[in-house]
């Protein structure tokens, strides 16, 4: 499929999973006062055991990252490293910062998140309790 | 310097429930939702799936002394998935971002991240020095550095006072 995007199998939103608190992917929004911020473009994909989230944070490295959790209110902000001095002759990217704020699913152990950050994406595990994880029983 | 971003016309917006502002609005509404309608593949449906939409990383172009430095945001890919090429005074950066097998069997809640090809070309407004380009990834974000060439560098001139 040339320049789409994979189109969602499921498009079961805000039941029970990593939800989103505003509906406009990639624009600039008010934050924290008078702040700018950049929505970020995300995955989410759930299989048995865990979440998994995929953002898109271009210019963002492991130092300008901060997520923090807050009563299961997950929260990304993503700074960029500072723009190159030079001359500007044409300009498309944003310089404002990202950041994006998700409801979590209460079965996610918010103890075990993990996150990673590779060439401008960043990649967060969810993983669920224990208690919610599908389990064999087997047979005596 | 002539290049201008091309935006995706919203399709989405031209949906008759919505508000629509003006008479010239509504006949460019009527004109995008008829070609939007004749581009779209009819096993899709809702936004997000038409052809008309596609994926268009931000391209910067700054300028010191020295060089020319093109910028562009292509988080996520894979550096052999990178081409960049010159030809004529344009620089094209394009490549191709596969789609991750690794959660195909899991079920997706969010999908706003671009799979597939993309193209880039910026009208360089200075001759470069081929030879010396070089490019960098990193956090996402390519960076091509373009030596000016001889004759295009400023040059100052000395005044001779006597």
């Amino acid at each position: 499929m040339p320049g789409g995007r994979a189109p969602p199998r499921k498009r079961k939103e805000l039941m029970n999973a990593v939800a989103q608190q505003n509906e406009r992917p990639v624009c600039a929004q008010a934050a924290d006062g008078e702040r700018e911020y950049l929505t970020p473009r995300v995955n989410i994909f759930e299989t048995p055991d865990r979440y998994v989230l995929e953002a898109e944070l271009p210019g963002v490295n492991k130092d300008g990252l901060d997520i923090s959790l807050d009563n299961n209110v997950l929260t990304i902000v993503g700074r960029r490293t500072a723009d190159p001095g030079a001359n500007v002759l044409y300009r498309e990217s944003e310089s404002a910062d990202f950041r994006r704020v998700f409801e979590l699913d209460p079965a996610i152990d918010t103890g075990k998140i993990a996150a990673k950050i590779d060439q401008g994406i960043l990649n967060l595990v969810l993983p669920k309790t224990e208690k919610v994880q599908p389990r064999r029983i087997s047979v005596a | 310097m002539t290049l201008t971003r091309w935006h995706k016309p919203n399709l989405w917006n031209a949906v008759p429930a919505r508000r629509i502002a003006s008479l010239r609005d509504e006949v460019d509404n009527l004109f995008n939702l008829t070609f939007g309608r004749l581009l779209q593949s009819p096993q899709d449906s809702g936004p997000g799936t038409q052809l008309l939409e596609g994926w268009f990383p931000a391209v910067d172009l700054f300028e010191d002394k020295e060089s020319l430095v093109v910028r562009a945001e292509v988080p996520g890919m894979k550096k052999e998935d990178i081409e960049i090429s010159l030809h004529d005074g344009y620089l094209t950066v394009s490549g191709e971002r596969k789609q991750d097998q690794t959660y195909a069997a899991a079920e997706t809640y969010r999908s706003e991240r671009w799979l597939g090809r993309f193209q880039r070309t910026i009208s360089l407004p200075c001759q470069v020095d081929a030879d010396k380009i070089k490019a960098a990834y990193t956090d996402g974000i390519l960076t091509v550095t373009l030596p000016k060439a001889e004759e295009a560098k400023p040059k100052q001139i000395p005044i001779t006072v006597k």
